[in-house]
C-alpha cells in the first residue's frame, strides 16, 4: 500500500458545496461504511473498487458490534470530487451496507494509525532512536540487544515522520494498521 | 407453524411461495436432489434448455416480457460459469432474476473437488447480489429475500448457491413475511423540493424532450400511464432509448423515435438542441450522449431514477430525483397542476416547427430496388404483416437490431426483448423462448443476424421439445454485419474475419430438429413467406438472405456530438476521427 502522501482537500465542511463539480484537483477523503459482518462483504467493497478502477489508499476492516454482527470499513480513498460521490453511490448500493459517512466532508474527524517499527542497530544510533521514540511518544514493545520494537499512534503523517527519522537508524520492517477515524464532537 | 423438511423440498417450496411458474435449468450432480424435487410436483414447469447461458437469455426474456423475475436452476461449476454471461446481462439490463446454483458439498469447498468453482465469487461482480448457504436453515429465508432484491430498487439478477448437504439435510422453512430486509430499503418517492423545481421548469420551457428509458418499464404499468399522462398534457416531444421502446407509442403523435448512436435525426437533434431535458428512468449511456463535452450544451437537465449511483455518473443534471419512476412522475404531474399547468405554447409551437423539420428529413428513408433484398425492407415488411398480432419481438445484437429499433413500431412496454447494456450476441434466440412460456398463445419473434444466431442454436432442440413456436427471422448477409460496418469506416476497409462461412443451409437445419425452415431471397416473394412463417404453428428459422454491404444509418460516429450524424452512406468519409477511434 502506498504511503499516504496525497494532499487533502484544501476546502473542508460546508465549503464542499462550493467545489467545481467538474474539477479535475485529485482529494484524499475518509470514508467510513458500516456492515452486516457476512461471508465476503469486504470482498465486495474491495472488488467494487477494483472492478471500477478506484483507488484505496488505506483501508481498515473490524467487526465492532458483535451482537449485531457489524463491522466498519474505513478506507482513505483518492479521488476527483464527482468520482468520490461516484464511489459512495456505489458503496451505497452494496446490499450488505448500512450506511456510507464521508467524514471529510461531514466534519472535523479525529484519525488514528498504529504502527510497528522494528529498528536494529547498536551504540549512538540505538540511543537516538530511543530518543526520537520518545519524541513520538512511542512506546517499546519489543527489544533485544540489537533491535527495538516501537508502536507509534497517531495520523498517517505522523506515522510517515517516524518512519523517515527511523530510516537512517537501522529501520528494518514496518507494519501499520491503516486509518480508524471518527467524527469529532457528540453527533454520530 | 414451524415446518421441517429437506433443502432440496425448501427450494421448490420457496419458488411456489414466490409465485414461480417456471424454471429454465439443467441438471447436473451437485442439483440432483432438487431436480428430484421438482420430478415430484406439478405446480412448477421446468424447460430444459441446452446450454445454461440460454437458460439466463430465457429467464430474462420472461422477466422482461411478465415484469415478474425470471428464475434458473443450474448445476455447480460449469453450470455456474455458463450462466456468466446471463448474469452480466441481466445486471446491465437491471432485468430481475433469480438463479439458483448448485454447488459442491460444505465439507469439499475449497478442495478443487469435482464440478467445484468459487460461484460466488466469480459472480460477486455480476449479481445485484448473491449468496452462499451453509445452513438448511437459513436456505428458505436466503432465497425469499433473493427475490426481494431481484425484484425491488432498480432491479436485477442474484443468485444463491446451494451445496448438495444443505439440499439433503433438514431444516426448519421460513414463510415468505417472515423475511426483514433490515436496511435495504430502496427510497420510492423522490424530492419534493427538486420535483417542485422541476415543475416550474416545466412551465418555463420552451424546447423541451422527454428522454425515457428501461426504467420506466421496470418500474410498472402505472409508470407507462404517468408518462404518458405527462406527454399528454404537456404536448412535450418523447424519445426514448433502445430499452425504453414500447413506454410512449410509437404510434403517439409526439413520438420522435429511438435516440442515440442510431436514432432518428430528429430525436438527436432536439436532444442537442433542447432547453429542458426530462430524463425519465434512463442512464445516459454513451450509446445515447456520443461525445460527453458536446452532449445537449444548452439545456437544464432533470434525471429520475431509483438508482443514486446512476445520478451525475456521466451527465451533470441540475434537478436529480431518486425514486421510482411512477412514483415520481405521479408527484411531478400534481406539483405542476397545482402550479397551474403552465406551459410556453409559443415556444413549444416554435419548437414543434424546428421538430417537423427535422422529421422531413425522413432519416430512415430506403428504396428497395432490384433483386436483393434490403434489411430495412424485410423489417418494414414484418411490421406490416406483424403489427396487428399480439406480438412479442427479441434481438440478437448488430446491426439487425438496429434496424429492427428503427423499423418495427411498439405501442406497449414489455414487447421488446434486447440485449442493450451488454450487447449478447446470442441473446435473443433464447429470450424468445422465455417470452414464448410467458405468452403459449403470442407471436414471438427473435429478429436475427445469422452471427449471433449461431451463438444459441442449440436451443432449436428446448423450442421443439417444449412446443413452442417460436419464430427465427434471420437476415442473412453472411457477414458479422456491424463489425463490418466498423471495419469499413474506421479500418481501411479491411475486413478482419468478419464474414460468415461455412454456414448452415438454415433450411435443412430447421428439417434436422423437424421445425420448418424457409428461405428468401426475393423481394417479391417476401410477404408471402412472411405469412407462411405466421401460419405454421411451429417453430420457424427463416433465413432471409439481405442485402449483404448494408449499413446501418442514421449513425452518430462515435466520439462526435448529437448534431455530427451521419445520414447516408455519403456522409461517412472519414467520418471517424482518430479520437474517435478508440472508442467502442
Amino acid at each position: 500500500m502506498s504511503a499516504l502522501k496525497i494532499k487533502k482537500g484544501t476546502s473542508r465542511h460546508s465549503a464542499y458545496d462550493l467545489r467545481d463539480p467538474n474539477s479535475t484537483v485529485i482529494e484524499s477523503h475518509t470514508l467510513a461504511v458500516v456492515v452486516d459482518n457476512e461471508a465476503g462483504v469486504l470482498a465486495r467493497v474491495i472488488g467494487l473498487f477494483s472492478g471500477r478502477g478506484y483507488n484505496i489508499d488505506s483501508l481498515t476492516v473490524a467487526e465492532f458490534d458483535h451482537l449485531g454482527h457489524r463491522s466498519r470499513i474505513t478506507i482513505v480513498t483518492s479521488g476527483t470530487p464527482s468520482v468520490i460521490e461516484q464511489i459512495k453511490a456505489q458503496l451505497g448500493r452494496i446490499i450488505p451496507v448500512h450506511e456510507v459517512h464521508d467524514l471529510t466532508v461531514e466534519g472535523p474527524t479525529v484519525e488514528r494509525e498504529l504502527a510497528l517499527f522494528k529498528v536494529g542497530g547498536k551504540g549512538d544510533q540505538r540511543v537516538e532512536a530511543l530518543r526520537l521514540a520518545d519524541i513520538f511518544r512511542a512506546n517499546v514493545v519489543d527489544s533485544t540487544l540489537e533491535s527495538f520494537v516501537f508502536e507509534v499512534t497517531g495520523t498517517p503523517e505522523k506515522v510517515d515522520a517516524f518512519a523517515e527519522l527511523m530510516r537512517p537508524l537501522g529501520l528494518l520492517e514496518v507494519a501499520r494498521t491503516g486509518v480508524a477515524a471518527l467524527g469529532r464532537g457528540g453527533v454520530v | 407453524m414451524k415446518k421441517s423438511m429437506t433443502g432440496a423440498r425448501m427450494v421448490v417450496q420457496a419458488l411456489i411461495d414466490q409465485g414461480v411458474d417456471v424454471v429454465f435449468g439443467y441438471p447436473g450432480g451437485a442439483v440432483l436432489p432438487i431436480y428430484d424435487e421438482i420430478f415430484q410436483q406439478n405446480q412448477i414447469r421446468h424447460v430444459l434448455v441446452r446450454h445454461e447461458q440460454a437458460a439466463v437469455h430465457a429467464a430474462e426474456g420472461y422477466a422482461r416480457s411478465t415484469g415478474k423475475p425470471g428464475v434458473c436452476l443450474v448445476t455447480s461449476g460449469p453450470g455456474a460459469t455458463n450462466a456468466v454471461t446471463g448474469l452480466t446481462d441481466a445486471l446491465m439490463d437491471s432485468i430481475p432474476i433469480v438463479v439458483l446454483t448448485g454447488q459442491v458439498p460444505t465439507f469439499m469447498i475449497g478442495n478443487d473437488a469435482f464440478q467445484e468453482a468459487d460461484t460466488v465469487g466469480i459472480t460477486r461482480p455480476c449479481t445485484k447480489h448473491n449468496w452462499l448457504v451453509k445452513e438448511t436453515d437459513l436456505l428458505s429465508g436466503v432465497i425469499h429475500e433473493a427475490f426481494h432484491v431481484a425484484k425491488s430498487g432498480r432491479p436485477g439478477p442474484v443468485l444463491v448457491d446451494i451445496p448438495k448437504d444443505v439440499q439433503f439435510a433438514n431444516g426448519t422453512y421460513t414463510t415468505k413475511d417472515k423475511v426483514n430486509m433490515r436496511h435495504y430499503q430502496p427510497r420510492m418517492h423522490g424530492d419534493a423540493e427538486i420535483i417542485a423545481e422541476l415543475a416550474d421548469a416545466i412551465g418555463r420551457a420552451e424546447r423541451p424532450i422527454l428522454y425515457t428509458g428501461g426504467g420506466v418499464i421496470n418500474s410498472g404499468d402505472r409508470a407507462t400511464e404517468l408518462l404518458r399522462e405527462l406527454a399528454e398534457l404537456t404536448g412535450f416531444p418523447v424519445t426514448s432509448t433502445l430499452m425504453g421502446l414500447g413506454a410512449y407509442p410509437a404510434s403517439g403523435k409526439q413520438w420522435l423515435g429511438m435516440l442515440g448512436m442510431h436514432g432518428r435525426y430528429e430525436a438527436n437533434l432536439a436532444m442537442h438542441g433542447c432547453d429542458l431535458m426530462i430524463n425519465i428512468g434512463a442512464r445516459f449511456d454513451d450509446r445515447i450522449t456520443g461525445r460527453v463535452q458536446d452532449f445537449s450544451p444548452g439545456s437544464k437537465k432533470a434525471h429520475i431514477d431509483i438508482d443514486p449511483s446512476s445520478i451525475n455518473k456521466v451527465i451533470r443534471v441540475d434537478m436529480p430525483i431518486i425514486g421510482d419512476v411512477a412514483h415520481v412522475l405521479e408527484a411531478l404531474i400534481a406539483a405542476w397542476k397545482a402550479k397551474g399547468a403552465k406551459l410556453q405554447h409559443e415556444g413549444l409551437a416554435k419548437w414543434w416547427k424546428k421538430i417537423d423539420d427535422w422529421r422531413a428529413i425522413d432519416c430512415l428513408k430506403f428504396t428497395q430496388k432490384g433483386a436483393v433484398i434490403k434489411p430495412q425492407y424485410a423489417l418494414s415488411r414484418l411490421e406490416e404483416l406483424t403489427k396487428d398480432h399480439d406480438r412479442y419481438i427479441t434481438t440478437e445484437v448488430g446491426q439487425h437490431q438496429m434496424w429492427a429499433a428503427q423499423y418495427l413500431n411498439f405501442n406497449d412496454p414489455n414487447r421488446w426483448m434486447t440485449s442493450g447494456g451488454l450487447g449478447t450476441m446470442g441473446y435473443g434466440f433464447p429470450a424468445s423462448i422465455g417470452v414464448q412460456m410467458a405468452h403459449p398463445d403470442a407471436l414471438v419473434i427473435n429478429v436475427a443476424g445469422e452471427a449471433s444466431w449461431l451463438m444459441n442454436m442449440q436451443e432449436m432442440g428446448t423450442a421443439m421439445q417444449f412446443r413452442l413456436p417460436v419464430k427465427q427471422f434471420i437476415m442473412n448477409n453472411e457477414r458479422l454485419g456491424m463489425v463490418r460496418q466498423w471495419q469499413e469506416l474506421l479500418h481501411g476497409e479491411r475486413y478482419s474475419h468478419s464474414w460468415s462461412e461455412s454456414l448452415p443451409d438454415f433450411v435443412k437445419l430447421a428439417e434436422a430438429f423437424g421445425a420448418k425452415g424457409i428461405r428468401c431471397s426475393d423481394p417479391a416473394s417476401l410477404d408471402d413467406a412472411i405469412i407462411e412463417m405466421l401460419e405454421y404453428p411451429g417453430p420457424v428459422i427463416f433465413d432471409c438472405l439481405v442485402e449483404k454491404h448494408e449499413n446501418c444509418f442514421p449513425m452518430i460516429p462515435s466520439g462526435e456530438a448529437h448534431n455530427k450524424m451521419l445520414l447516408g452512406a455519403a456522409s461517412t468519409k472519414d467520418a471517424i476521427g482518430t479520437k474517435g477511434a478508440v472508442m467502442v
